[in-house]
């Protein structure tokens, strides 16, 4: 078992958790803390360097490091693992951010070793999440990634979090209810002999055994489900309540790996067992997606408070997320997948950043800050860096993710996907709108607060936190060939080969 | 007669040796000695659980006394599986009992307590309605007399005079129904009725009205909605220890017995007569239980709504009608012993130490008294099924099972049932943030729980946390219905 390199991405967080039991004060929790973050992190550059490797030597298996263990065996339940190039990219873009949350949590208070449990064991749902190919274990990863945020807002959390920590807790798990019947249908329909019935995605996606009129209904089970946390219109709404409430390491997992959870489950679920449903079905959710979009990025406008300005801004790029996938066709995909790093990366800049002013400030709302440049030039300049990311300027990760999903979509010929497309594209100049006008408020003009003249710069735990990020989220912007090589070759084989699409 | 056919019945006859052994040492040991009863029926019930495990199981199908009684590999696996449960109420059971309240009489709630696991004993294995009977007043009345053990307190009383008269009551409706299945099929052998039924071809209206008194009278012991009338206030005035009892083991036995009946008997008249009884009453049991729960503000009332609607998704095995169902029920019934004795472990402890009951006194105890408050975190987020606990392997496989079933009309009811598990998420949610999230500080104190208490609950921790990932437990559960 322990031969599967895959295997390590939960057993080294679940050694950090036995860590984080024993630790007795808070340097130790931090050593504990980084030391296996960076572990991940070494293990899924690893990991990213050994599968392209693989890929070049001529591997053309789907996934690779395919292994399975059975588990619960008369209901044909295994652990069974494997990656292909987005896992592989969503293994490091976690790691990376929860390297990075570590450090922006580095004075949490209370009870900091309780707060590296819990994050920890988010972090477990996570990785465990990605790395599964069968529907239960990735179905019950998934649960365990969404529990600790109850208790990370709520102890951790800031403003109204009791009422934000139990919408986000109650909106996720009904979606997660749906999706458990959807997957339970799924199981119950992955082969027609009772006999061969399996949990296992590659399986089900080969026998290709789920009738026509049981994807229509298990599709919408599914999508939706995951939907949910993909903060899909009208779906939507813990997101904002749950992020500002959150403390700052928690919205940088949340907003940047937990939300991707739902559009990498509606890619390799949704869309992939089921494709002639998602093929006649995906209108209605281009529309949900559509309204995500746009509204996701006029609430942003109008909103005061930075962590409200960030939530509404994931609405809308996490909607481009699912919006892409549902164009159905390579391009859009490979940006969708791109759009997910690149928003992932960026929005945990973004939350870091607003961490480390309110730290200082102890304030969120723009209108009681201004002149920030002056007193706190290297977060300011990273604040423009990532709103630059975010409004799509080429050089950085936006502007790749976005041009690809537009260019996929586009190349629908019909009036309703053209339609959509335009009225999504209208959406980065909203985007830029709001970003100026944070920009313009916050860092520049006049000084706003006489008190803030006293508040210090970035300290060395902040700045590796951010550097790190900028660095990746220009890195996807300078080499997007090297990431859309990586994602490419899973859309070339057999996923449209069913719909008979390019 | 043949007098081997008794040995069919191991089980029971070793219970019934505890029993008698305790009964003798609480009636011939000199006072001196008396102290170590609890510690005394602990043990030799302990032996017999693994005595019981070990070598009292007949995997074989055996029957006794021309079929009246009934064992195989299931009926024996559930027997051991409330055993555990009954084994962890008694450690947890000993501080309360040795308290100076009822220190005169606690042999007698050792006694009671074995004579109604004898009385489930027969539920369970009985394959004639008489014997069923039997076993059913032999588990109510005794446990009457239980719930009105706080002599001191009014609460108890009223509960157990609601409790006896519910129970009495609910005899009466079960007995009415059995007297009309005697006169359409004649006999009172579950194999016999459910030939004469097989004969009839099919469900006549009479049968019908039939099975709607006999499962009312079922329902009553399980507190189906609309049955669970007496179930807050009983759960409430009854000791803690008592509760507990009440609300796992004599629960689980009767859901295993109503499964008995219902497939045994009336198998043959599964879509035409009861299937869409039970669809109607899961739905109402499962909304209804949690929409009460929702309101409570005492511990004990909120766990007893909640077990309402806990009794709704075990029936959801009973409707699936094969043997995974069978196989999830039990899984369940193991699952939901170990959450649900966590969970009042603690409240007894808490109980025992301050007397408060209260969900404000849970305000901040996880600063107060961290383990007991992570103890019973665990308890809840596994009776709301949340991985990986084993709340979640359980919900996981009795969902799975009733949907094998496979009609359209199942998905919709495992989506009602799914919805609730949202609403149970929020007052399940509500205990956490009591005592993980509040910044007022309740009135429990610090305190250090009695050595008993903490080993039934370390062992309430070890189930919650190895019985989902351990694999093993639901694997020979399904080997064992085919």
């Amino acid at each position: 078992m322990f031969s599967n390199i895959l295997i390590y991405f939960v057993v080294i967080p679940v050694l950090m958790l036995g860590g984080l039991a024993i630790c007795r004060n808070i340097r130790q929790i931090r050593a504990v803390a980084v030391t296996g973050s960076l572990a991940l992190l070494a293990l899924s550059i690893y990991l990213l360097v050994d599968y392209l490797a693989q890929r070049a030597a001529g591997a053309t298996a789907p996934m690779l490091y395919c292994d399975s263990w059975s588990w619960f065996t008369p209901l044909h339940i295994n652990l069974a693992v494997g990656v292909d190039g987005i896992s592989v990219a969503m293994l490091v873009l976690s790691a990376i951010i929860l390297l990075t949350g570590s450090f922006a949590s580095w004075k949490i208070e209370p009870c900091p070793k309780d707060f590296f449990l819990w994050l920890v064991l988010l972090s477990t749902g996570v990785f465990g999440f990605f790395i599964s190919i069968d529907l239960f274990t990735m179905f019950m990863f998934y649960e365990v990634a969404l529990i600790p945020m109850y208790l990370l807002i709520g102890i951790w959390g800031s403003g109204n979090k009791n009422y934000s920590a139990m919408k986000l807790t109650l909106m996720l798990m009904g979606g997660s209810a749906f999706l458990m019947l959807g997957l339970i249908g799924i199981y119950y329909h992955s082969a027609s002999n009772p006999a061969d019935l399996t949990w296992n995605i590659l399986e089900i996606a080969r026998n290709g055994a789920i009738e026509k009129g049981w994807q229509y209904f298990l599709f919408p089970l599914t999508f939706v489900g995951f939907g949910v946390l993909g903060a899909m219109f009208p779906f939507h709404t813990w997101s904002p309540d749950g992020h500002a409430s959150a403390p700052t390491a928690v919205s940088m997992l949340h907003a940047g790996v937990l939300m991707k959870l739902g559009g990498y489950g509606c890619f390799r679920v949704a869309i992939y067992l089921m494709p002639e449903a998602a093929h006649d079905l995906a209108w209605i959710f281009l529309i949900l997606t559509g309204v995500s979009v746009v509204y996701g990025a006029f609430s942003a406008c109008v909103q005061n408070d930075l962590k409200y300005i960030n939530a509404y801004s994931s609405v809308s790029h996490c909607g481009l997320v699912l919006f892409a996938i549902l164009m159905l066709n390579t391009t859009a995909m490979t940006g969708a997948i791109m759009q997910m790093l690149s928003h992932g990366l960026m929005t945990a800049l973004f939350f870091a950043l607003i961490g480390m002013i309110y730290g200082r400030t102890h304030t969120r709302d723009i209108r009681l800050m201004g002149g920030l440049m002056k007193i706190m030039p290297f977060l300011a300049v990273c604040y423009v860096i990532a709103g630059m990311a975010s409004l799509g300027l080429p050089g950085l990760s936006g502007f790749v993710a976005e041009m690809t999903i537009f260019v996929g979509s586009f190349e629908h010929t019909d009036f309703f996907h053209r339609a959509f497309t335009v009225a999504a594209c209208c959406s980065i100049v909203i985007t830029a709108v709001y970003i100026l006008r944070v920009v313009g408020k916050l860092l520049f003009g006049p000084v706003y607060d006489e008190h803030h003249l006293s508040l210090t710069d970035a300290t060395w735990w902040e700045r590796t936190s951010t550097v790190t990020l900028i660095i990746c989220v220009a890195a996807i912007g300078c080499f997007p060939n090297f990431f859309s090589d990586l994602i490419k070759f899973t859309f070339t084989k057999d996923i449209f080969a069913v719909i008979g699409m390019n | 007669m043949d007098y081997s056919q008794f040995l069919a019945m191991k089980q029971e006859i070793g219970l019934l040796i505890v029993f008698v052994l305790v009964f003798l040492y609480d009636t011939f040991m000199p006072r001196k000695a008396q102290g170590a009863i609890g510690g005394v029926s602990v043990v030799l019930f302990g032996l017999f659980t693994a005595a019981s495990f070990l070598c009292g199981c007949t995997k074989e199908v055996t029957e006794a006394f021309s079929g009246m009684y009934y064992t195989d590999g299931a009926v024996c696996a559930i027997k051991n599986i409330l055993n555990i449960g009954v084994f962890i109420v008694l450690i947890q059971s000993i501080k309360w009992a040795d308290s100076d309240m009822q220190i005169m009489r606690r042999g007698e709630f050792y006694e009671l307590l074995l004579l109604t696991l004898f009385g489930m004993y027969l539920m369970i294995s009985g394959r004639h309605f008489l014997l069923f009977v039997i076993g059913l007043e032999t588990a109510s009345l005794p446990l009457a007399a239980m719930v009105a053990f706080d002599k001191h307190r009014y609460e108890s009383h009223e509960a157990a005079v609601k409790y006896i008269l519910t129970a009495v009551f609910s005899s009466a409706v079960f007995l009415m129904g059995i007297s009309y299945v005697y006169g359409l099929t004649g006999s009172l052998y579950f194999s016999q009725i459910a030939r004469a039924i097989a004969f009839e071809g099919g469900a006549s209206v009479m049968l019908i009205v039939a099975l709607a008194f006999v499962i009312a009278g079922i329902g009553f012991k399980l507190s189906l909605v609309p049955f669970h009338l007496w179930t807050a206030d009983v759960y409430q005035g009854a000791p803690t220890n008592v509760t507990s009892y009440l609300s796992v083991i004599s629960k689980g036995a009767a859901a295993f017995a109503f499964l008995a009946v219902l497939w045994q008997a009336f198998g043959q008249v599964y879509a035409q007569a009861w299937e869409w009884m039970l669809y109607a009453l899961i739905i109402l049991t499962i909304t209804v239980g949690n929409l009460f729960a929702m309101r409570q503000r005492n511990m004990k009332r909120f766990l007893a709504f909640s077990s309402v609607s806990q009794a709704g998704y075990i029936m959801l095995g009973i409707i699936a009608f094969n043997g995974m169902g069978a196989a999830a029920l039990m899984y369940y019934i193991l699952v939901y012993i170990f959450s649900n004795l966590a969970a009042f472990g603690v409240i007894g402890a808490i109980e025992n130490a301050c007397g408060k009951v209260h969900m404000e006194d849970y305000n901040g105890l996880y600063r107060t008294n961290p383990r007991l408050a992570f103890t019973m975190m665990l308890a809840m987020f596994s009776l709301a099924g949340i991985p990986p606990f084993a709340g979640f392997f359980s919900k996981f496989f009795i969902f799975t099972s009733a949907i094998n079933q496979g009609s359209v009309a199942i998905y919709v009811l495992v989506l009602i049932a799914l919805i609730n598990t949202i609403i149970s998420l929020y007052y399940y949610l509500l205990v956490v943030k009591a005592m993980f999230i509040s910044t007022e500080q309740g009135d429990v104190p610090t305190f250090k729980s009695a050595c008993t208490e903490r080993i039934g609950l370390w062992i309430c921790v070890a189930g919650i946390i190895g019985l989902g990932i351990v694999s093993y437990f639901y694997n020979s559960l399904l080997t064992l219905n085919p």
